[in-house]
């Protein structure tokens, strides 16, 4: 039996050091190629129609202006007249046409006649919301009434985010491409692997094996790009109907309204605690919602600290605000802007600090107890808190108000199940393959990374092939599963091949194959330099036949991934009290993610999760018209993202060495982007001594809050 | 500019902003529709013969159409200098230069994101000058009456290929990059700035950048990769 065990870290000459991606000079110099940046000979363009009415039925569809329009080749009808359309922005038909300005003229001359129905976009009020309503779970845990009644101090309070969206920079979209029976789809998509039995499963084509999928690279998924989504079938379908292959990227308007959306979330919460801080009950009410389906599902609240007695109930809203979709770690930045303001607010009734209330209840984070206390200590020096730290309110003269929040969080992030090839060439060269893809998190890199050290070689001797559906199957990249899926099958892969190797090795050294190890791009006995041949020399005994090394990652217990991580943040703003502008000052972030294999990329995602994460606190928000159920910023004048120069410092600290890295690999995109929304809430309520209820936490409602009992003069 | 909600940076913002994105912008092009100068730029669209055509609003890149002369709405042929070489093509007055470079000249380096003027991944380099090149009409640039059109300068264009530019080898280094979809436009804005800026702060470029937008929150790296890059750029020149 080989042994695949990761080696330990003090031996590495690649895994856990700062490497920069490999794409990286393909991306900044703007030569690699996205989906949307694909142009194929003969290629037409192509555009959709869709609903202007939140809620309606298409009685008929007539393409026939449309179809006499210059440059018009193909039209495809998405939803057939007797079928009703659930939000502005349902897709209904899709046009090819040579240039996009005409099939944007074409689309605009397909004659749609709805029936218009009643629609629903508020979730403000569950109660109002009548059929609009589903009961999710309610469930109660021990004895929360008794609980709360001997509770020495309870808080009430309310607090919630609205519907947000990813707002991928490369919209969704694709280029279909037929050859004969066979589909090419360069596709931005976050399931490589998966995308070809999807479109079998549509009739498309009658084998997913006739389908190619291809994605070397792609602009931002963040969980809205696992599907290949009906406009991914209408331009398979537009193309064939053409003869011609088919661009049909979404625009930016289409991006916003239909491409996915984060459910919101709101809770009216009940909280107690002895007078030691000691939490002992919890209660909460919470809606929300996620598009006319209920997706979200319900919250499991409260979050990360586990109150053994509690009661929660959850009351999904049903509208027509769009389709949800997973939204970087899907429910857990909602209940953590539910759970840690209102053990905030508690903090403020006890007069307590909102680290000493967190310390004193960590045992009730489980088995992460341990980590969550050494990273709130961590994030504490980084954030010099107990210096800098106050009761609520800022007494400092003048308009500007400052304060600090505190907030942790968890993730799973357990690698999915993962094909690899690795094949080592009698040249010497190493390739390694899997149908996996890179969203922008650094999967590439990591997978060049393992193969790398285990060959001993430089990372320049390894070409890795990822991003094609013709590779090895691999999973979705989603719920932060890549980078354990990858690693794990990678690992295993190359060791094997490695293996191969060193048996035909063997004997020209004179030893067991078991007696050798591959070391700074020699093959040599173990810890001896003077028995050793060069790689080239190694392979050369290969002849004329390369090596395959495969490795499978499946369900189930692994001992080099692992999963489960902590992460503790704090952030410091300064809050204008006269403009209600909220600036953060300062953001740190401490994460855990067991094994890094690469320390840059890790680092930039935990940054990037920050940034994010201040844009949701901050700006985001989803906002829809009661009256015509349209979103009335679907744009990026209106849905705004941070800007540059739009925070202050952002300070990042991975929990590494021992405790962490015998973990193995845990996956990282998600936990760090769950706690910014409730740290600065909290440093904003820390700052100007009263809560603002809801993020993101925009001028108005600060203003608003300034209005209430207990604020800052 | 609506990403900062400090009243006194958005008017400053916003003057830079103004003063930074000259040639034609879609905003200009409305305010111009709008105003009485409107006759040259109206015309090109709409392909009417016009009486008399004023220029007195027409920014000095721009050379006016003269009167009389009608373009479009059918596809023109038109010369653009990009990189420093000559293209000719044929397409309808209403293409934005970010479609003609992306969908006519293969030219894919500047993205088009939110398609009217805001996120800054299209931006290219007009004359020296970042630009937003999904909000200049390419015909705005080309060859006009025997007269050169603007220097049009994109990504592919600041390095051969197969060779990295120092700000692009400084966005890889400081990691400035994860989708990488804004990236190019990120690239070009430093590129401008530093060619007129050598010794930025990280406030400089806060101020600087302001007009480039990036959902996945590489501007940390960013804000390390320009400052390093204008020491290394420097080197260079001395």
């Amino acid at each position: 039996m080989a042994d695949y065990h990761w080696p330990p870290t003090d031996k590495c000459n690649l895994i856990g050091r700062r490497i920069s991606r490999l794409d990286g000079p393909g991306k900044s110099s703007g030569r690699i190629k996205y989906s949307y940046d694909v142009n194929r000979p003969n290629m037409l363009h192509g555009k959709l129609v869709f609903s202007p009415y939140a809620h309606a039925k298409v009685v008929s569809i007539d393409t026939s202006d449309a179809e006499k329009m210059p440059g018009v080749k193909a039209v495809d009808i998405m939803t057939e007249p007797g079928k009703e359309v659930f939000w502005v922005g349902h897709e209904v038909a899709a046009v090819a046409a040579e240039t996009e300005e005409q099939a944007r003229d074409a689309a605009r001359a397909v004659k749609v006649h709805y029936e218009k129905l009643p629609h629903l976009v508020s979730d403000a009020a569950p109660d109002k919301a009548g059929d609009h309503t589903k009961q999710l779970a309610e469930q109660t845990d021990g004895n929360p009434d008794q609980m709360l009644q001997q509770a020495e101090v309870v808080s009430e309070g309310e607090y919630g985010s609205p519907v947000i969206t990813h707002c991928c920079l490369e919209a969704h979209g694709q280029v279909a491409e037929w050859e004969g029976d066979n589909l090419t789809l360069y596709a931005s998509t976050q399931n490589v692997s998966g995308i070809p039995g999807e479109v079998a499963r549509a009739k498309i084509v009658d084998a997913a094996e006739k389908v190619r999928v291809l994605t070397p690279v792609m602009g931002g998924g963040f969980g809205s790009k696992f599907g290949v989504d009906t406009w991914g079938l209408a331009c398979a379908r537009l193309a064939k109907k053409a003869g011609r292959p088919v661009k049909m990227m979404l625009e930016r308007d289409q991006e916003l309204m239909a491409a996915g959306s984060r459910p919101s979330m709101y809770a009216k919460v009940k909280v107690g605690a002895m007078k030691d801080g000691t939490l002992v009950g919890w209660q909460s009410e919470s809606w929300g919602t996620g598009g006319p389906d209920a997706q979200g599902g319900a919250p499991n609240l409260p979050y990360v600290v586990r109150i053994p007695d509690r009661r929660v109930k959850h009351t999904a809203v049903l509208t027509n605000i769009g389709p949800a979709r997973a939204w970087r770690a899907p429910n857990h930045p909602q209940m953590c802007a539910i759970t840690m303001p209102a053990l905030e607010d508690l903090a403020a009734k006890l007069s307590m600090d909102p680290v000493d209330l967190l310390q004193k209840n960590i045992q009730m984070t489980g088995q992460l107890a341990k980590t969550y206390s050494a990273e709130l200590d961590k994030a504490s020096e980084l954030m010099d808190w107990k210096k800098k730290w106050h009761p609520r309110g800022d007494k400092t003269p003048g308009p500007i108000k400052k304060g600090l929040g505190v907030s942790i969080h968890t993730w799973g992030g357990a690698g999915h199940p993962s094909n690899c090839n690795c094949v080592i060439q009698p040249d010497g060269s190493v390739s390694v393959s899997l149908g996996s893809q890179d969203l922008g998190t650094g999967t590439r890199t990591v997978i060049g990374i393992i193969t790398a050290e285990t060959m001993g070689l430089p990372l320049e001797a390894v070409k890795v092939n990822i991003g094609d559906s013709k590779y090895p199957a691999d999973g979705a990249s989603g719920g932060s599963t890549t980078v354990g899926g990858v690693s794990s099958s990678t690992r295993r892969a190359a060791t094997a091949a490695l293996n191969q190797l060193m048996e035909k090795v063997a004997p020209s050294l004179g030893v067991k194959p078991e007696e050798l190890e591959a070391f700074d791009g020699d093959i040599r006995v173990k810890g001896n330099p003077n028995k050793a041949i060069s790689w080239k020399q190694a392979c050369a005994k290969l002849g004329t036949t390369p090596i395959t090394g495969v490795g499978q990652r499946q369900r189930g217990n692994d001992d080099l991934i692992s999963s489960g991580v902590g992460g503790a943040q704090m952030a410091e703003v300064s809050v204008d009290t006269e403009t209600g502008n909220v600036h953060v000052d300062k953001l740190v972030a401490v994460q855990d993610c067991g094994l890094i294999i690469d320390l840059k990329t890790a680092e930039s995602q935990v940054y990037g999760a920050c940034i994010m994460g201040i844009t949701y606190s901050l700006f985001e928000h989803k906002i829809m018209d009661e009256q015509t159920g349209r979103c009335l910023n679907a744009d990026l004048e209106f849905y705004k993202l941070a800007g540059i120069g739009d925070f202050g410092d952002i300070v990042v600290h991975m929990m590494t060495g021992q405790g962490f890295d015998e973990r193995g690999v845990i996956g990282l995109g998600e936990p760090p982007v769950v706690s910014p929304g409730a740290a600065i809430s909290n440093a904003v309520a820390n700052a100007i001594g009263v809560r603002v209820p809801t993020i993101p936490l925009t001028p108005d409602k600060v203003l608003a809050a300034l209005e209430q009992k207990g604020a800052v003069a | 500019m609506t990403k900062d909600e400090d009243p006194k940076d958005r008017e400053k913002n916003s003057k830079n902003e103004d003063e930074r994105r000259r040639g034609l912008r879609r905003r200009e092009f409305v305010k111009l529709v709008g105003g009485t100068g409107v006759a040259a730029t109206a015309q090109v669209l709409a392909g009417q013969k016009l009486a008399s055509a004023t220029t007195t609003t027409v920014p000095e890149e721009r050379v006016p159409v003269a009167a009389g002369e009608v373009m479009g709405p059918g596809p023109v042929a038109m010369t653009l200098r990009i990189n420093g070489e000559a293209k000719k093509l044929t397409i309808e007055p209403r293409v934005t230069l970010l479609d003609a470079l992306r969908n006519h000249l293969d030219l894919t380096g500047a993205k088009k994101v939110c398609d009217r003027g805001t996120c800054g991944a299209c931006t290219i380099i007009v004359n020296g000058k970042p630009t937003y090149s999904c909000s200049v009409l390419a015909i705005e640039v080309a060859d006009r009456a025997g007269k050169p059109g603007a220097d049009i300068r994109t990504i592919e264009g600041i390095a051969p290929e197969g060779k990295l530019h120092p700000l692009s080898a400084s966005f890889v280094e400081n990691d400035a990059q994860q989708c990488g979809f804004c990236t190019p436009g990120f690239v070009m804005s430093c590129k401008a700035y530093l060619d007129t800026h050598q010794n930025p702060t990280v406030d400089d470029v806060k101020q600087a950048l302001g007009g480039n937008l990036c959902r996945c929150g590489t501007y940390v790296g960013v804000r390390n990769a320009v400052v390093q890059a204008a020491v290394s750029l420097k080197g260079g020149r001395a």
